[in-house]
């Protein structure tokens, strides 16, 4: 089943041309690696998902995308923004925890959301900290900083608190790019262990991670989509010249 | 040129190299076969250590191009076509110094007339060119050239079907001769063998070139 689809996408950043025309669609529980130099719109393509680009002042956005079926940047018959950040989570490229206990930054999402049931939240606290792998380090030191921990636990802490709504679909941008060679294979690990769950969708500039961690990988190049297929396909037999070259690391 | 390129064609010079070397023992093994030249014979033997050194070399950058550089694409098929290629050339060495080793060990010449009614010669010459083409195909990076082989091929096939035939016959007119006889028999299965480890080799070459897979089509699929 289609979890996402996109179909002839545009997007402007004033009179700049982005994103042109891109149509892809994504299936339930499987990882999605976005692959191409930089600069060539792929984590702006991530960020269309959660509408994290109407933020930017001069953008226009054209075409549909479609989060269950529903179209999530159509008003009115549309899904609404709140209820669409509720099922699209994100984790950045730098850890980015809050100002707060362990124990809160993961709770943040349900107290925002007006849950205030005491044991509710800590059950949900303690699985979802299960979940991104990071109970173990941390369940004797729920109330000290967040900013206690390294930077690979603070990276598996804010995956946590992403996963507290009870998210569908997770979108990472360069989540392991900031993190050490341990840190970035636990963090692939809890990737392989989310997809489960979960639909994700991975924004890398690391070849073999994208390799090692998604189902699909899509090319883009100067905001086009130049190629999209199973990941091993694209690894070792790519359709497209642009795409090996990338790839092989011959680009430019 | 990236540094990855610069270890590729590393690797190609030293495939090539390694082709030349195994396209050269072959063809002296089939002047000291014919013309029953020991000095020859033990020249291929003693170069026998050469082509598995070779082996060991190519196997080992193999290895460190896979663990250094993860190639991908075209070149993850570079890689794996010659370490696949290497194992195939290692085979052909060493039924070049197989032939090579009984001819170093024998006194008397062949029967013309058993090479002659055999078609030996003319097995070996096949057997030589079709590695020389595949040597060439694999420098050139040309497929075409790298599926002649496998019509090429027909040729060992046919005096190898008829080798029983026609040794049988022989015996039985020449029946002081049966060794000698026996002897030719086994050499032909040998060459048979050295064209299938070629068109191994130019299987391995067209996955790294087309990225397609023919191992185990019918010998027409393989030509098309």
């Amino acid at each position: 089943m289609n979890k996402i689809e996109s179909k002839n996408v545009h997007l402007y950043y004033g009179d700049f041309h982005a994103l042109k025309g891109i149509s892809m669609s994504i299936q339930e529980n499987t990882v999605t690696a976005l692959i191409g130099p930089s600069g060539c719109g792929k984590s702006t393509y991530l960020r269309l998902f959660n509408r994290m680009n109407d933020l930017i002042d001069n953008v226009r956005i054209e075409g549909d995308i479609l989060l269950d079926g529903r179209d999530i940047y159509k008003k009115n018959i549309g899904m609404r923004i709140d209820e669409l950040r509720k099922k699209v989570g994100m984790v950045f490229q730098k850890p980015n925890p809050f100002p707060k206990t362990i124990f809160e930054n993961v709770a943040y999402g349900l107290r925002v959301n007006g849950i205030d049931h005491r044991s509710f939240i800590e059950e949900r606290v303690e699985t979802s900290l299960r979940q991104a792998a990071l109970w173990e380090e941390v369940k004797d030191k729920l109330k000290k900083s967040a900013f206690e921990l390294s930077g690979g636990q603070q990276q598996r802490l804010c995956i946590a608190r992403a996963l507290a709504i009870e998210p569908s679909v997770l979108l990472m941008d360069e989540p392991a790019s900031a993190l050490d060679p341990i840190s970035t294979s636990k963090i692939e690990e809890l990737i392989y262990e989310l997809k489960t769950k979960y639909t994700i969708i991975i924004v890398t500039h690391n070849m073999q991670q994208a390799g090692r961690v998604s189902d699909r990988t899509a090319f883009f190049y100067l905001g086009d989509l130049i190629e999209y297929d199973d990941t091993p396909v694209i690894f070792t037999n790519p359709k497209d010249i642009r795409t090996q070259s990338y790839v092989t690391g011959r680009f430019g | 040129m990236t540094h990855l390129d610069v270890e590729l064609k590393r690797l190609k010079e030293e495939k090539i190299e390694m082709f030349d070397l195994v396209i050269s023992q072959l063809s002296k093994a089939k002047t000291a076969f014919l013309t029953m030249d020991k000095a020859l014979a033990r020249e291929v033997n003693f170069n026998e250590k050469r082509v598995n050194a070779l082996e060991l070399k190519i196997d080992k950058d193999c290895e460190n191009i896979f663990a250094l550089f993860n190639p991908v694409a075209i070149d993850l098929r570079f890689v794996l076509a010659v370490l696949k290629i290497n194992s195939n050339l290692e085979r052909i060495g060493d039924i070049a110094d197989g032939i090579s080793r009984y001819v170093a060990e024998t006194e008397t010449a062949f029967d013309p007339e058993l090479l002659q009614v055999t078609r030996l010669e003319e097995m070996w010459s096949t057997a030589i060119e079709m590695l020389s083409d595949v040597q060439r195909a694999f420098d050139a990076d040309d497929a075409k050239l790298s599926r002649g082989v496998f019509k090429k091929d027909d040729i060992l096939d046919e005096v190898n079907s008829n080798a029983n035939d026609v040794i049988e016959h022989y015996i039985k007119s020449h029946p002081d001769k049966i060794a000698q006889a026996l002897h030719i028999v086994s050499t032909i299965r040998k060459l048979e063998r050295t064209g299938d480890q070629t068109k191994n080799i130019s299987e391995e070459i067209i996955f790294f070139l087309e990225a397609k897979v023919l191992k185990h089509l019918s010998e027409k699929a393989k030509s098309e």
